[in-house]
């Protein structure tokens, strides 16, 4: 029963309870018959948002403001890149991961170096970023259509012990993420800055760096997702990082991470990831028309986020 | 005299950078400078301009509206169905929407929901709103829309006009009227506003269900210049709004917004596009030049600023 209650106010409870109830409305809807695939589906495309949603979410930790929206140009640049160079070829595949890691370093210093020095918003600034790498991408990519290294794409669409290996790489990184914010000194200082910049600085805090390296995390999270998406989807496409842009900022909030900062945590990026997954493949199922299955995901994102919310005022 | 110029300070750099943006422009096309040229620069500016001063009072309470893309093409596809045969299930279905927009606003300081969440899921609601009403591209632009926005009045283009019109009344209401500085006193800080006895919940309310009626005119204005709808139609006004703002001069926090600045901020993103297709550069570098203008203009704006300070300081 304590345990319980403990369990009731942790902020991510919410997006993991929203996520199991929409799976048993899934399930209960096809008799049960979809179960293994249904749990398949979702933990493989789950994979991609937590990617790109741990990035987000440092992002977001560090304050008010702080949000990237350069990370759908960033998977499509990265991806795109990294299938063209790899040119199909088995032999290529640790060249083409080490390029889409240069492009996300590369974005990330862009983007702080844009912030810190031009003293630009952080979100005019990384949308800025975001054409300017979407044009790349577009110049770059030219019409071509090249598909991953054999080897990579078998083991993008794969599954280890009946876990997709997308899966697996996606909570390597969580678990990474985890460790980062909530056992180093990094993660400690970043909540501080978002919780307070000035008080952070004031006690020795290095918040030009804090901050540098948290944008930079998030491109390198978002290009290793666009090189693994190509590979997953066979091939990269111009607008394959598009819909990455409101679910990265979903998932976060979702998950019950502050959306001013200063207090996150990585298990609600899984729960967010799940639920936004299962609630469309949910309408889906229900055989809903485009119109309004759009409708009902932005009703149940508004309830989810009501239901997990307290009234003003109100201390925790 | 040196009060003066630093209150119009952050009103004459995005309108320095205009300037010289349309300088560049005559520059490169001197047929440009004419009527016709002018009409034709400006003319998707005044949907932006709406939409950017629909966006410019959510921030002026120190939020953000991520459906305004959505919402701008939801109020163009209800213009274009219902608008020229049922005018009044149209205005009924907008009023509706505003009246949401109302809602969406007292929920959010009810419940102290982040606004960007919130706008999330309701860019969703519109975009399925918008398909069920229009799901193919189609329908047509009432008879007088279409009149007033294509009108040539003598001397000064419409487009011009329009944004004139569109600054001065945005001025009006939010710099001098009573409500307007209540609304930027709840961005700077709302206890204190509480405090002073004003209902916070119902000026937020009021910020969001005015912000929606300029978000509806911007639609009602694109439909006027297109003569048709899409579900689609819009929805890159999120991003521009938001530009728009902050080049003319507003912030994010605080309440510092700046109605005029917005419209100019509105203005120079419609001329940079123009201004692209002026320079002859490949279509795969468009959307890039467009940022990289975003970022000079910006860059530019830090200098002056800094210029200025030193001059106060010394």
């Amino acid at each position: 029963m304590n345990s319980f209650r403990l369990l009731a106010r942790k902020p991510w409870t919410w997006s993991f309870v929203a996520a199991f109830a929409t799976w048993i409305v899934t399930i209960l809807f096809t008799g049960g018959a979809s179960t293994a695939s249904l749990s398949q589906a979702t933990l493989t495309f789950a994979a991609f948002s937590v990617i790109v949603g741990l990035g987000q979410m440092l992002v977001i930790t560090l304050g008010p403001g702080n949000v990237d929206l350069s990370v759908p140009a960033t998977i499509t640049l990265s991806g795109t890149v990294a299938l063209k160079l790899m040119d199909g070829q088995d032999n290529m595949i640790l060249l083409g991961l080490a390029a889409s890691i240069a492009i996300g370093l590369v974005i990330g210093v862009l983007n702080y170096a844009l912030i810190k020095f031009l003293r630009i918003p952080p979100i005019i600034a990384t949308l800025s970023m975001s054409f300017l790498v979407q044009s790349s991408a577009i110049w770059y990519n030219r019409g071509l259509r090249v598909k991953p290294p054999e080897a990579l794409a078998t083991f993008s669409t794969s599954s280890t012990l009946g876990v997709p290996n997308t899966a697996i790489i996606a909570l390597l990184l969580s678990l990474a993420v985890w460790w980062l914010l909530d056992r180093s000194m990094f993660g400690r200082w970043i909540s501080a800055i978002g919780q307070n910049a000035f008080a952070a600085r004031m006690a020795g805090i290095a918040v030009d760096g804090c901050r540098l390296a948290t944008y930079v995390i998030c491109a390198v999270l978002a290009s290793l997702c666009g090189y693994l998406l190509a590979s997953f989807s066979g091939g990269a496409a111009l607008n394959m990082g598009a819909e990455y842009l409101l679910m990265s900022i979903a998932v976060v909030v979702i998950g019950g991470s502050a959306v001013a900062g200063g207090n996150s945590n990585v298990p609600g990026i899984w729960g967010a990831s799940l639920f936004m997954f299962l609630v469309v493949s949910m309408l889906n199922t229900y055989g809903f028309g485009a119109g309004v299955r759009l409708i009902m995901t932005g009703l149940i994102i508004i309830c989810v986020i009501v239901a997990a919310s307290r009234p003003a005022g109100s201390t925790r | 005299m040196r009060k003066t110029l630093s209150g119009l300070l952050p009103i004459l750099i995005p309108a320095v950078s205009l300037a010289v943006l349309l300088a560049a422009v005559f520059y490169m096309q001197p047929r440009a400078m004419s009527y016709n040229g002018l009409n034709l620069l400006f003319n998707l500016a005044v949907p932006i301009a709406l939409a950017t001063i629909a966006q410019m009072i959510i921030m002026a309470v120190n939020d953000l509206d991520l459906s305004m893309g959505t919402f701008v093409s939801f109020a163009a596809c209800v213009t274009a169905v219902y608008m020229p045969q049922q005018p009044l299930v149209a205005i009924l279905i907008l009023a509706g929407a505003v009246g949401i927009y109302a809602l969406l606003g007292v929920i959010i300081t009810l419940r102290d929901l982040p606004s960007i969440v919130v706008t999330l899921g309701m860019s969703f609601v519109w975009g399925g709103l918008a398909v069920l009403i229009l799901p193919a591209p189609g329908g047509q632009a009432p008879v007088w829309l279409r009149a007033l926005m294509v009108s040539k009045p003598t001397l000064v283009p419409m487009a011009i006009v329009a944004s004139v019109v569109i600054a001065v009344i945005a001025h009006l209401l939010i710099m001098r009227s009573t409500f307007g500085v209540l609304l930027r006193g709840v961005g700077g800080n709302s206890r204190s506003v509480g405090r002073a006895g004003w209902s916070v919940l119902a000026l937020k309310g009021a910020a969001y269900a005015t912000a929606a009626v300029f978000a509806v005119l911007a639609g009602m204005a694109l439909v006027g210049l297109t003569t048709s709808a899409d579900a689609n139609i819009a929805l890159r006004y999120t991003l521009l709004s938001i530009a728009g703002v902050i080049l003319g001069g507003g912030e994010f926090v605080g309440g510092r917004v700046s109605p005029i600045g917005a419209v100019i901020g509105a203005l120079t993103l419609t001329l940079a596009g123009s201004f692209l297709s002026f320079l002859r550069i490949s279509p795969d570098w468009q959307i890039g030049a467009q940022g990289g203008i975003l970022i000079i203009v910006l860059a530019l704006r830090l200098g002056i600023n800094r210029g200025s300070r030193q001059e106060k300081t010394s």
